[in-house]
């Protein structure tokens, strides 16, 4: 069960890792990393039946993390959309040098 | 282990079937006569307006942020309260109670000192007005 | 004394200066939301920002001559986390007082801008004092969080809210590579904690097996991300250009100093025994970052950006001391973060002074003939360019901290000889664009029609003249401060447990 769930983890990882680098959306491409973390938060659970509870303590606190951060980034796309009317990350390039 | 999981498998199949059944039998049974009222989306009810994606005032994004950001934080009171027993004993439990004259007050107290800090950020978000939807 | 962290009341007392800060910043937030929003309410709680700043470092102070230690625990009870500490806080304080004057000039009106500068450092504190893999995750987090929020303060701005946008995606990214190293450790050694792991990996001979070295890469990219090392300093110019400059700065120095000096104990800590699996990356990553900032740097027309690359390659610099792997590197690690600090807050203090309203007046022409309006600016803008190339005498600690650095590298067991030409080959090489802002400033005569730079704050002119004063002042008693980077290289604990059980 334990490779299986680790091989699961590092699959949905490689998904996120791949859909940050090719989408163009930046909330997909939030979502994506959403997607790592929680493949990571797998790894903690599965491994937390081997070592013991830390895994699991990992886990609420990647949790909770990733809930205050989602709000934070979820505002600042928001602050972007006002002023560009887009997220399309192509599109909003006033920063180049 | 893989046994424990069979009665879920169970349900899942009761599940299937029943719905299978009752859309199956509703065929069998139903006669065809339709309609362009019997068509619409909600039969006898309001004709549809414009597009479903419509832009939603920014005041529900603010309530739904809120919503998540203290509504994960219960997450950490499920292992607090599953271990609340040994956290409220200065000693090691024995028999699974606290011997007479050994409950401490740490567990609540940490609690106590988590729902301070929560409780600032919700006084925060109040006196800020994000609360108040008009 | 020696803290007991499994005792909950002495874990608290170890924690004494960052409870005391983030107490304080709980308390400040509240009183900013009290009142509405405006120009003096800003100032105020920057002023109380600013007392709360000084009396935790005073704190730190304090606990720093006690001569504390503690037994294994999640967190680290010893000079090098004061040492971060008092340079976190330092900036701190320098972001809060540049912040107070720039907030009026860019209509910035929120005092939360001051609190979330306070919760950063809170997140640097724990940091620095991070002996848990656990507890990295969350200092790291606590700080970007509410850095994410300070890049993109200034609403009225698109670029302040491109910045922030591309900071956020990308920081987010790299904490995932982050937390994947972490777990991919964990499973293999089956601890968080940074001491066991170092005995656990140098007892399981752990070097050839293939998920910690995964989980020993991925950590690598988490922390260069967050280091802005070359190759992965993408974000590091637009976001250092979009931010308000007092962020920047902070971003540059503060943010840099957490990041490091916490990738620092785990190496040192936790990693000693991977050898080359980690060795011969940090190698390739110092060599490109020093290449890539200095040579990308030396076409930078705004100041911003200019410093920014800068600051990339000092990342470069800053690696080749943890690349040494020794205390002796930790000690040149110590003293070039100080000397690097200094610097680079005095010249974004001078580009906040000669900037205007809108984030303006940051090209290179803006300084031309800077010398004959305004001749302080231009000198302490000359001393902090001297000081982050190295220069000797008028550079001040600048010039030592380099030669500090070479020494360490060359003293080293194994010797980075090819490193440290490296570094002096691309410091002769940064000289290309630090001394071209002097020329500019000096023997450029005024453009016709330019305006003089604004009168200068009272803080922001505090800011620049202290800093150059001290780089200059120390720059005179190097010895002083060789002293104080040698008493703060990271400790083992005291008491070196002997029953860490073996993974089970």
């Amino acid at each position: 069960m334990l490779v299986e769930a680790l091989a699961l983890s590092a699959l949905l990882f490689t998904i996120g890792v791949v859909g940050v680098l090719t989408r163009r959306n930046a909330i997909i491409i939030f979502m994506c990393v959403e997607l790592m973390l929680n493949a990571v938060n797998l790894s903690f659970v599965a491994l937390s039946k081997l070592y013991g509870a830390a895994g699991q303590v990992f886990v609420v606190f990647t949790m909770a993390v990733a809930a205050a951060e989602a709000a934070v980034g979820l505002a600042i796309i928001i602050a972007i959309f006002r002023h560009q009317r887009t997220v399309n990350l192509q599109n909003i390039n006033l920063l180049k040098g | 282990m893989d046994r424990n999981y069979i009665p879920v498998l169970f349900l899942l199949g009761i599940a299937v079937l029943t719905a299978v059944a009752i859309i199956g039998l509703s065929h069998l049974v139903m006669r065809s006569r339709p309609t362009p009222v019997k068509q619409q989306p909600y039969e006898s009810g309001m004709p549809p307006l414009g597009d479903a994606r419509e832009r939603f005032s920014i005041k529900f994004y603010m309530v739904a942020m809120l919503f998540i950001v203290f509504d994960i934080e219960t997450v950490f009171m499920i292992p607090w309260a599953a271990y609340y027993r040994q956290l409220s004993c200065a000693v090691p439990l024995v028999g699974g109670a606290c011997p007479a004259g050994q409950i401490s007050f740490f567990g609540l107290g940490e609690m106590l000192v988590f729902m301070a800090i929560l409780l600032a950020g919700f006084v925060y978000v109040w006196k800020k007005g994000a609360l108040q939807w008009d | 004394m020696i803290f007991d962290l499994a005792n909950p009341s002495q874990l608290m007392q170890a924690l004494g200066p960052d409870l005391l800060l983030i107490v304080g910043a709980i308390v400040l937030m509240l009183w900013a939301a009290w009142r509405p929003e405006s120009d003096e309410h800003q100032r105020a709680v920057g002023r109380a920002s600013l007392a709360l700043v000084a009396a935790t470092i005073a704190m730190t102070l304090w606990y720093s001559t006690r001569g504390m230690s503690s037994n294994v625990g999640v967190i680290a009870v010893d000079n090098f986390r004061w040492a971060t500490d008092l340079i976190c806080l330092l900036g701190a304080f320098g972001a809060i007082a540049l912040g107070m004057e720039y907030n009026v000039r860019e209509r910035i009106l929120p005092a939360e801008s001051h609190v979330l500068v306070l919760f950063a450092t809170a997140g640097m504190m724990i940091l620095a004092a991070a002996r848990d893999l656990m507890i990295v995750f969350l200092g790291i987090e606590l700080m970007s969080v509410a850095i994410y929020v300070l890049v993109g303060l200034n609403r009225r701005s698109p670029k302040a809210a491109e910045g922030s946008l591309k900071y956020f995606l990308l920081g987010a990214f790299a904490t995932a590579f982050l937390l994947y190293g972490i777990a991919l450790i964990y499973g293999s050694t089956g601890s968080t904690n940074l001491t066991e792991i170092g005995q656990r990996v140098v007892a399981g001979n752990f070097v050839a097996h293939p998920m910690m070295l995964a989980g020993t890469g991925l950590l690598l990219v988490g922390f260069g991300f967050k280091v802005a090392a070359a190759p992965f300093h993408m974000w590091a110019p637009d976001v250092y250009e979009g931010a308000p400059t007092p962020i920047t700065a902070f971003m540059a120095t503060a943010v840099k100093a957490a990041a490091f000096a916490t990738f620092l104990r785990v190496w040192l800590e936790a990693l000693p025994g991977m050898g080359d699996a980690w060795f011969t990356p940090i190698w390739w990553l110092a060599a490109v970052a020093m290449f890539v900032g200095n040579t990308v740097a030396l076409s930078q027309r705004n100041l911003k950006r200019l410093l920014a690359y800068s600051s990339i390659a000092h990342s470069g610099y800053l690696l080749v001391a943890v690349a040494t792997g020794t205390l002796g590197g930790s000690a040149a690690f110590l003293f070039y973060l100080v000397a690097y600090t200094l610097a680079s807050y005095g010249a974004f203090a001078v580009v906040i002074a000669v900037g205007r309203e809108g984030d303006a007046n940051n090209d290179l022409s803006d300084y031309e003939g800077l010398w004959h309006v305004r001749p302080g600016l231009a000198i302490a803008m000359a001393v902090f360019m001297l000081s982050l190339m190295g220069f000797p005498i008028f550079g001040g600690i600048g010039f030592f901290g380099k030669w500090y650095l070479l020494m360490a590298a060359i003293e080293a067991p194994r010797p980075l000889t090819t490193l440290a030409v490296v570094l002096v080959l691309t410091s002769v090489v940064s000289a290309g664009y630090y001394l071209n802002v002097v020329r500019v400033m000096f023997m450029k005569a005024r453009p016709d029609g330019a305006a003089d730079p604004e009168r200068t704050g009272s803080l922001t002119r505090g800011v620049v003249y202290a800093t150059a004063v001290a780089i200059l002042v120390l720059g005179l008693v190097p010895s002083r401060v060789i002293g104080w980077s040698r008493a703060g290289v990271p400790r083992a604990p005291q008491i070196q447990a002997a029953s860490v059980d073996a993974p089970r």
